[in-house]
């Protein structure tokens, strides 16, 4: 081990001993992730879930280690890889799956689909299909706070590959011009689709890149979940007290395809199966067993819960209804009827919570 | 009560109604490129940058997707924005946001978001603009569900819709003809908001329906007292609102004249003025004593040049020979 990973190692430790309740919550945490996308593979597989689909397993450290840092009513704005965004920031499994079925049930009824999971209740705005197309709303939602002086943070996740698209520079550019409290989250995974970072940007060192916008940046181990969350911390507490937008560089891997059509001609499997040396999943765990913070038994608890949430999860779906096709066009304008709409609603989304 | 009216244009009609929005509701802000020192590109908001302060009277800089999708994005925290797109064309840079973001939301999300945001922009030719400043593309947009489009023709709608606009729950684009802003007109100055669900008869008459919105209102208005002189009189129906149409406004005047010419200064090949020819066609066909005309743009990128201009928009001389053809005259 080099010095720096030895002392990284060290410093890990140490916290994991000053609060190992947290470390093996992180652990449970990206472990829910994993085994809930292993099962909608599977259920893809058997054709239950379709449309598009895309998993995140191998990414989990960088949700888990970024949401653990949010308060409630802080918002996310995500992509569609974001199954586990959803999970962490606190949208029901069963709910979650429910919507992959097309099924009343889904946390949209059945209308948006794996790529496009919301929640009004725990302020999850998506679900986005349209690369960068969440960062200019990220911005809004944190103009409207800054607007009315509320101390809630957006964070928005996106993939570098969003960072080549013109809504990227001009949602970066808006977010510091005006001090927003939005904290910019880039999944690095290297590829987007087929497309190495390398042949997609002049410049593939992203956190300067974003720094170029005066907004505070930097790169973090997206693998090392500890390091993530660390990492968050500080920008989220940042934002919050007002130092206007941060930026985190997350260096991450996708394990698997980018989505259930996907050969992957375009990368070698030995670069994949170095990243697979790094699963975050299993580099906490390693961490806390060697922190002398994870027995045996603990680990099967661990397991066993995450097992029985995404079974339960599972029979949740499969019980589930399909909305009676005479609603087919309910939604694609508000039902005055069924909303307060008069003149003490002074949020939109406090005012579609139930 | 005796109300006292005066004149006004139809730009300060739209400023008054900014200016009221902004007093009744502290949610309401306006956001666009040049909106606060320069006064609007087209003078609207001028004057209340010092009235309301920048914070409210937001500058923007170049950045259409960014600021609109600010604007959905605000809207969702709560916010009531007014944003500005200098004029349609540039709209084409957040055309993202408005399809894909604002008029999916609500759906996609099952009915947990509403999207409250007015955008407001500039449409239309008449000025030279050429090209790339001249389109009136409202009717593509009011091909999309989940929108609400707008297109007030007269003072007392560039005054009164904006209000009903910002209380309705789903996003609202209402496009303001560039020929307008110096139309004048009595206002009350009981003037206030209006509905922006129904179509209104500008005028009223018994043997042929022309039937038109916006910029091209004051062209059909002008050809019916024109008609009248020859015996024609028409009937003028003002749509107002593109979508969603007035179907039974629309069906109502084509049963009282029988004969009807649609007014659009949009192209005429996949328009707006071809889907309303098509509903009376589906719902009167036995009303009709004559195929249903239209007066569209020349199927051309907008000119220069003034004489070549003029001959691709709809004209007076243009809207007469319609309704004549309809009425069974000619030449
Ligand atoms: C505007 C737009 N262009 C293209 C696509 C097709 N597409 C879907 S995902 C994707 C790759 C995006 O990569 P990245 O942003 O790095 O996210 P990742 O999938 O790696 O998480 C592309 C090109 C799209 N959805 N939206
Ligand atoms: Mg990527």
């Amino acid at each position: 081990m080099n010095p720096e990973r030895a002392e990284r190692a060290e410093r890990a430790a140490a916290r994991i001993r000053s609060n190992p309740e947290h470390a093996r919550r992180l652990l449970h945490q990206m472990l829910r992730v994993r085994r809930f996308e292993e099962k909608c593979v599977e259920l893809y597989s058997a054709a239950k879930i379709r449309g598009f689909m895309h998993v995140y397993i191998g990414e989990e450290a960088v949700a888990a280690g970024v949401l653990a840092t949010l308060e409630p009513g802080d918002a996310v704005v995500a992509t569609y890889r974001e199954h586990g965004h959803a999970l962490l920031h606190g949208v029901a499994a069963g709910a979650i799956l429910a919507e992959m079925y097309g099924f009343e049930q889904g946390c949209c009824h059945g209308r948006g689909g794996s790529m496009h999971l919301f929640d009004a209740a725990t302020r999850f705005f998506g679900g986005n299909a349209i690369v960068a197309g969440g960062l200019p709303v990220a911005v809004g939602l944190a103009l409207a706070d800054k607007m009315t002086g509320r101390s809630r943070v957006t964070v928005c996740f996106f993939g570098e590959g969003a960072v080549a698209e013109g809504e990227f520079h001009e949602s970066l550019n808006l977010a510091a011009l005006w001090q927003l409290p939005v904290l910019f989250c880039c999944e690095n995974n290297l590829y987007a689709m087929g497309t190495a970072l390398g042949r997609s940007e002049s410049q593939t060192d992203l956190a300067l890149k974003a720094a170029s916008y005066e907004i505070p940046a930097w790169p973090v181990d997206g693998m090392d979940v500890l390091a993530v969350e660390e990492a968050a911390r500080r920008a989220v507490s940042a934002v919050r007290a007002g130092s206007g937008p941060h930026f985190l560089e997350l260096r991450t891997y996708r394990f698997r395809a980018h989505s259930m059509y996907d050969p992957e001609r375009y990368r070698e499997k030995a670069e994949v199966s170095q990243w697979l040396e790094r699963d975050p999943i299993d580099l906490l765990r390693g961490a806390v067993e060697a922190a002398g913070e994870l027995s045996e038994t603990q680990w099967s608890e661990v397991q066993a819960q995450v097992d029985a949430e995404v079974q339960a999860a599972v029979d949740f779906a499969e019980a589930g209804t399909l909305e009676p096709v005479e609603e087919l066009t309910r939604h694609v304008y508000t039902d005055r009827a069924a909303t307060d709409l008069d003149a003490t609603d002074r949020d939109a989304t406090d005012r579609k919570r139930p | 009560m005796k109300r006292t009216a005066m004149t006004t244009t139809y730009r300060e009609a739209m400023r008054e109604a900014i200016r009221e929005a902004l007093q009744r509701d502290d949610r309401v802000f306006l956001m666009g490129e040049d909106v606060g020192a320069y006064g609007g590109c087209f003078a609207v908001s001028l004057g209340l940058l010092e009235e309301f302060g920048p914070e409210r009277i937001r500058d923007t800089p170049l950045s259409e997707a960014g600021f609109v999708g600010a604007g959905i994005g605000a809207a969702l925290g709560g916010m009531r924005p007014i944003i500005e797109i200098m004029t349609v064309n540039f709209s084409l840079l957040a055309l993202d946001q408005i399809m894909n973001n604002a008029a999916t939301l609500s759906h996609m999300s099952g009915g947990q978001f509403s999207v409250p945001v007015v955008i407001r922009m500039t449409t239309g030719a008449g000025r030279q603009l050429a090209a790339q400043h001249s389109h009136s593309l409202e009717g593509w947009y009011a091909h999309i569900p989940g929108l609400r489009i707008l297109a007030p023709a007269t003072v007392a709608d560039a005054r009164g819709m904006l209000w009903t606009a910002l209380t309705d729950p789903d996003p609202v684009l209402i496009f303001e003809h560039g020929s307008l802003y110096n139309t004048s007109g009595e206002l009350g100055d009981d003037a206030g908001a209006v509905d922006i669900d129904t179509a209104a008869i500008r005028r009223p008459g018994a043997d042929v329906s022309l039937i038109t919105y916006g910029g091209t209102l004051p062209t059909v208005l002008e050809a019916a007292t024109q008609l009248m002189k020859e015996g024609i009189d028409a009937e003028v129906l003002d749509l107002r609102t593109l979508r969603p149409l007035d179907d039974s406004a629309i069906l109502a005047t084509v049963a009282r004249t029988h004969r009807a010419v649609v007014v659009d200064e949009g192209w005429r090949s996949g328009s707006i003025s071809a889907e309303i020819s098509a509903r009376i066609t589906e719902a009167a066909f036995f009303d009709l004593d004559a195929p249903v005309g239209r007066v569209c743009s020349a199927e051309v990128p907008l000119p220069y040049a003034k004489h070549l201009e003029q001959a691709a928009l709809p004209s007076v001389a243009r809207v007469i020979a319609a309704a004549r053809e309809a009425v069974g005259q000619h030449g």
